[in-house]
């Protein structure tokens, strides 16, 4: 009865590890985690430290937010229309990589590279509107050497494009290795951590258009 | 086994966060909480930027909701996209979660308490170079 209502709270993740993936993949009770689990964990914890870097630049620019210097301010200079069609792409990026995780789950090569390449496709449509932005905004003389508000600005919105630079290169790095080298273990292992940082860098992005964009326009 | 039970998780039933387990049934389940999460995550998006434009909603409450729909659409992410769950095989990413949301909002509201402190406290300019002279 015990050991029926044990292996039943396990839920399925353990019991389906052992069916599906083979014993590699499974953690036994007296050995050490899976090279999966120890991967995806160590990769959480960059990303927790990541998003903490991220909380010190919205601290800063929340601080900062009100010294313009005479300065245009923040619901004088933002657009809402193209921030909300940044926010489309960036959503439906997370997803393409959602589809691209259910390919490599199905050991599919062709929708694992259509869903890469949608995913990065629309993470470069991101890359380039947000670009744009920036040099109207400095065209307009609203640079970030203007005011200490838009030093904060461009140090937390252009950190964030830098981390979907990177992970574009890493995107890339990710199809071409799946091309080369097939469904191996690691690269499985390289491709979890990839998702988890570009699913992670949305979330970031939820924080920037809300905090940043929608609140400065209201106030 | 019974001494596992009162336990809770034994050794070894844990997860990686965003991991997606084997094929067939797994994929349609996957693709369910995928397109969940899609839907969900563009109401709340539509909602916080149609909040910041109305005048339906009273004025000072605006940032509120907009605060409080992108906080709803973190979690909806989070489960949907990443897989974080309350399933006993997830602790380890809750837990480690939960210490950088702490942390996060130690600096951002530290920082905020901090400054409006000083603010507050500080002279004006126009008294200050009054008392260099």
């Amino acid at each position: 009865m015990n050991t029926a209502a044990v292996s039943h709270a396990l839920g399925n993740s353990a019991a389906r590890g052992r069916g599906t993936e083979g014993h590699s993949e499974t953690t036994s009770a007296d050995g050490p985690a899976s090279r999966r689990i120890i991967v995806g964990y160590g990769f959480w914890i960059f990303l927790l430290s990541d998003i903490i870097m991220f909380s010190a630049f919205f601290a800063a620019y929340a601080v900062l937010n009100g010294a313009t210097n005479g300065g245009p301010s923040a619901a004088q200079l933002f657009d809402t229309h193209s921030v909300a069609i940044e926010t489309a792409c960036l959503l439906a990026s997370s997803f393409a990589c959602g589809m691209a995780t259910l390919a490599v789950a199905e050991r599919s090569q062709l929708w694992t590279q259509l869903a890469l390449l949608a995913t990065g496709l629309l993470g470069l449509a991101f890359l380039g509107l947000e670009l744009q932005e920036f040099s109207s905004l400095v065209a307009r003389g609203a640079g970030p050497t203007h005011s200490a508000f838009l030093s904060s600005f461009f140090t937390l919105v252009g950190c964030h494009g830098v981390h979907i630079t990177a992970g574009l290169l890493w995107l890339g790095t990710m199809m071409a290795q799946f091309y080369a080298k097939g469904f191996r273990q690691n690269i499985q292992h390289r491709f979890l951590c990839f998702s988890l940082f570009w699913h992670a860098l949305d979330i970031i992005w939820i924080a920037i258009f809300s905090l940043v964009y929608l609140n400065g326009t209201v106030i | 086994m019974s001494s596992e039970a009162e336990f809770g998780t034994p050794p070894g039933a844990d997860t990686s966060p965003g991991y997606q387990p084997g094929s067939g049934d797994s994929t349609r389940r996957g693709l369910r909480t995928y397109l969940i999460g899609l839907g969900l995550a563009s109401l709340m998006t539509i909602a916080s930027f149609w909040a910041a434009q109305t005048h339906l909603i009273y004025g000072p409450g605006i940032s509120m909701a907009i605060i409080v729909l992108a906080v709803a659409q973190m979690g909806i992410h989070l489960v949907f996209f990443l897989h974080i769950t309350t399933a006993p095989d997830n602790a380890n990413n809750v837990l480690a979660l939960a210490f950088g949301i702490l942390i996060a909002c130690l600096v951002i509201f530290g920082s905020l308490w901090i400054m409006a402190n000083l603010n507050h406290n500080m002279l004006p300019t126009q008294q200050m170079m009054q008392m260099q002279r």
